[in-house]
């Protein structure tokens, strides 16, 4: 086998892996992006119900509540134009606190509530998601100089 | 006063540097003994100017001086002495200074063992090193410098992340840097290499002994990242595709690249081009993996206090390190001519077959996680892109490469009987099917992926046990034959072996916890019991008590199966007063072949606990894997051929064998 024709089967394997591999990411992008909403997008358009989205913004201050089986907390995210009720079964992480960022993610569910399977508070207090950030920019609320300076 | 010493010494490795990154380098183009000569004691200097840097930081972390800024900020008075010397490289700034001072250590060694190298290739090698390091320091010196001063002082600092406050995490970072900058020297020597336009086999046998080292610390470097996360965040996870995991998880698939590519290199004289390449694409990883990780620009559940003018450096300097050297290999690659012709079923075939599935793999690791960012930038909606888009792609990348893995060992060099090796993995075979079978029948209903995973991981550890006994030649011969055989085997061969099972073990281990793992959330009264996968959970209670710098509501749960005990659960929920923060303790029993999970959650204010259980099969595997694997790793590199001395010996071996590549 001349040297060639040796890279010219590299080369063609190669093509072979990166187009399968192309197809692939393809494939899973389509099903598995997440789009990222603040709660005043999320007022605004519909979410198709089998939609997995993501939710950002701050826990309304005494929004939060347990129900009695114990597990479920709802509370409200908001960006301090809108707020949108979420509904969580599990346990909350260390972090979740009333005024503090949070990102959650899950589906809208037919009566208005946002049903999340995960809760994401950050590790580092001091820090906002910037998703969340954004989210109040967006709605004009945003403190900079108080969040960015940490 | 000790403060401004390590930022003294600090400056004075930076121009230590400067001098180390010209003028070897300068002597090396002119052929100027005495200039390439001042590239080790320069090295030397630099490395004892970070050593003192390092100390000082130390210093002021375990003396609790708070009239430094960095350790007033991430310090307290309280902290027990491991965290407060862990504390030294839990923060940005530490950090970077534990990446200097490993990075110095590094070329240091390289200036130490290289008395063997040849006299250019030493002095380009470590002028590169120092023009990382001259990055290194800048970014450290300018943006993040650990030596400020804090004035008036404060009576006590404001504590570690209490999260980082663990053992698991005190030595995750050196061991994830220890890999990330043991990349760093492959691609020095790369650059040597391309500067010089010449790759040998010395170059490559150099070249070797530092990816397995930087390979081997990066596995233990992200098993422990892992394991934290699994016993810490209490989510019974372990791994989540978070932008930074992925940010140490493609250096560590292009240092694996790398890793096989370079045994080819070596051996046959072949893909010497290619094994350039993902040097630079290896430590090109690291730099991106830093640059994520410091910049913010992700959002990721894990974060250092973020800063603009510290992403713009490191995406400076990482556009200029990857721009300069890839731009450097479009000039020279050319020129490096191709070594040893070879059949595609053959040992090269399978391991370039191996770099194209790893490399490919990496490359959608990097979509899935700069995707985000790129949608960002063009103006378009905020998206995130999770774990089942890793998933789907992962696996079915992943599962070619196990399969040629459990081949490729077995096939010759230059040019392989593929009838003949796949004949020899009859066994191997039954064995597999049996798994497959076993793992399908005895959790009917489950996932059916879960009985590719098996038989994937059996196939992949009876075929690396196949291939000892071939190598021993088992059964063929008398058992004092095998046994002389087995002894006089070379460490590196032992070394695959003992890596691959240790794939293997992870492999089971991911499988079997992601398959079959069991949860179960509910509300807990003391007294009341609760049944997962066959054991019986009681919770006794809760009740509160005092840690060293923090306050405990402690569970007190046992474990029973079929009425016998199995064993006692604390699971804990500290709260660190410093920085007013709560965290969760998982109680965590393991069986080797289960462990048994149990966070007790919030108090639902009438007695009773939110608390989560998990029974999570073989996950221990994982852990225990990449420790199987780093210690193939360890092996390998203690064969007598890596030792550092050997070049010598072996360039006068390899000369006859690179002979006749003059002709082609």
């Amino acid at each position: 086998m001349t040297r060639k024709k040796r890279r010219l089967y590299v080369v063609l394997l190669g093509m072979v892996t990166l187009g399968a591999a192309a197809a692939l990411v393809l494939l899973a992008f389509e099903d598995n992006l997440v789009f990222f909403y603040s709660p005043t997008d999320l007022a605004a358009r519909e979410i198709a119900p089998e939609m997995r989205v993501r939710l950002g913004g701050l826990v309304e201050e005494e929004s939060t509540e347990r129900a009695p089986d114990g597990l479920t907390i709802a509370f409200r995210v908001t960006d301090l134009v809108a707020a949108v009720p979420v509904r969580f079964t599990g346990v909350l992480p260390d972090l979740f606190r009333e005024g503090q960022g949070v990102v959650v993610e899950g589906r809208m569910g037919p009566d208005g509530v946002f049903v999340a399977d995960s809760v994401l508070a950050k590790h580092d207090e001091n820090y906002m998601p910037p998703e969340v950030a954004e989210a109040l920019k967006k709605s004009g609320q945003w403190q900079g100089a108080q969040e960015a300076g940490q | 006063m000790i403060a401004e010493i390590g930022h003294f010494a600090l400056i004075l490795a930076l121009t230590v540097a400067l001098v180390q990154a010209t003028l070897p380098m300068i002597g090396a183009a002119r052929d100027d003994g005495a200039w390439m000569a001042l590239a080790r004691p320069a090295a030397g200097v630099q490395w004892g100017c970070v050593v003192i840097a390092f100390a000082a930081l130390t210093h002021a972390y375990v003396t609790s001086d708070f009239s430094v800024l960095n350790v007033a900020n991430n310090s307290h008075s309280a902290k027990p002495l491991l965290y407060k010397i862990s504390g030294v490289w839990g923060n940005h700034e530490g950090s970077l200074l534990l990446w200097v001072l490993i990075l110095a250590t590094f070329g240091g060694a390289v200036a130490l063992f290289g008395g063997n190298l040849p006299p250019t290739l030493r002095a380009r090698v470590l002028s590169v090193q120092a023009l990382i390091a001259i990055g290194f320091l800048l970014f450290t010196l300018t943006t993040s410098n650990p030596f400020e001063r804090l004035v008036p002082a404060p009576m006590d600092g404001a504590d570690l992340n209490p999260l980082l406050q663990d053992p698991g995490l005190a030595f995750h970072p050196p061991f994830l840097y220890l890999g990330y900058v043991g990349f760093s020297i492959a691609f020095a020597f790369a650059m040597a290499a391309l500067i010089e336009g010449r790759v040998d086999v010395a170059w490559a046998r150099w070249v070797r002994p530092w990816t397995l080292a930087a390979w081997s610390f990066l596995t233990l470097g992200i098993a422990l990242g892992s394991w934290w996360a699994y016993y810490e965040l209490g989510w019974g996870g372990w791994w989540f595709w978070d932008p930074v995991e992925n940010a140490s998880f493609m250096p560590w698939l292009a240092g694996t690249a790398l890793l096989h590519s370079s045994i080819v290199c070596e051996k046959r004289g072949a893909l010497r081009a290619w094994t350039i390449l993902l040097a630079i694409i290896a430590f090109s990883f690291s730099l991106l993996g830093t640059f994520l990780v410091r910049s913010g620009v992700l959002t990721s559940v894990h974060a250092f206090a973020t800063d603009p003018a510290r992403g713009v450096f490191i995406l400076a300097f990482l556009v200029i390190v990857v721009g300069g050297s890839l731009a450097l290999f479009a000039i020279r690659a050319p020129q490096l001519k191709g070594g040893g012709l070879f059949a595609p079923i053959s040992r090269e075939g399978g391991l370039v077959i191996n770099n194209l599935l790893l490399t490919t793999a990496a490359a959608t690791v990097l979509l899935g996680t700069l995707y985000p960012l790129f949608v960002d930038a063009l103006g378009g909606d905020k998206v995130s892109v999770g774990p089942p888009y890793f998933n789907a792609v992962f696996v079915p990348l992943m599962t070619p490469l196990i399969i040629l893995g459990g081949i490729a060992p077995l096939l010759a060099w230059k040019r392989a009987d593929l009838a003949g090796v796949l004949g020899r993995l009859r066994l191997v075979g039954v064995a597999t099917a049996i798994a497959v079978v076993w793992a399908l029948w005895s959790h009917a209903g489950g996932p059916v992926l879960a009985g590719l995973g098996i038989g994937l991981a059996t196939w992949l550890a009876a075929s690396a046990a196949r291939e000892w006994a071939h190598r021993v030649r088992l059964f063929a011969v008398p058992p004092g034959e095998s046994l002389r055989r087995a002894f006089g085997l070379p460490r590196a061969a032992y070394g695959m072996t003992i890596a691959h099972l240790g794939v293997a073990c992870v492999i089971a281990g991911i499988t079997a916890s992601s398959a079959w793992r069991v949860e179960s959330l509910q509300v807990m009264r003391p007294g009341e019991s609760v049944a997962v996968a066959g054991y019986d959970f009681t919770l006794l209670g809760v009740d509160n008590s005092d840690g060293p710098n923090y306050a405990v509501e402690r569970g007190h749960v046992t474990v029973a199966r079929a009425g016998a005990p199995v064993a006692e659960l604390w699971p804990e929920k500290r709260f660190y007063p410093v920085q007013q923060r709560p965290t969760t303790e998982a109680a965590i029993h393991t069986t080797w072949f289960a462990d048994l999970y149990f966070v007790v959650g919030d108090s639902d204010g009438r007695g009773g606990w939110s608390t989560r259980i998990y029974y999570n099969p073989l996950v221990p595997w994982i852990w225990l894997g990449a420790v199987v694997m780093a210690l193939g790793g360890a092996v390998s590199l203690s064969d007598r051929r890596h030792r550092v001395g050997a070049p010598t010996r072996s360039r006068a071996r390899a000369a006859p064998a690179l002979a006749p590549e003059a002709g082609t």
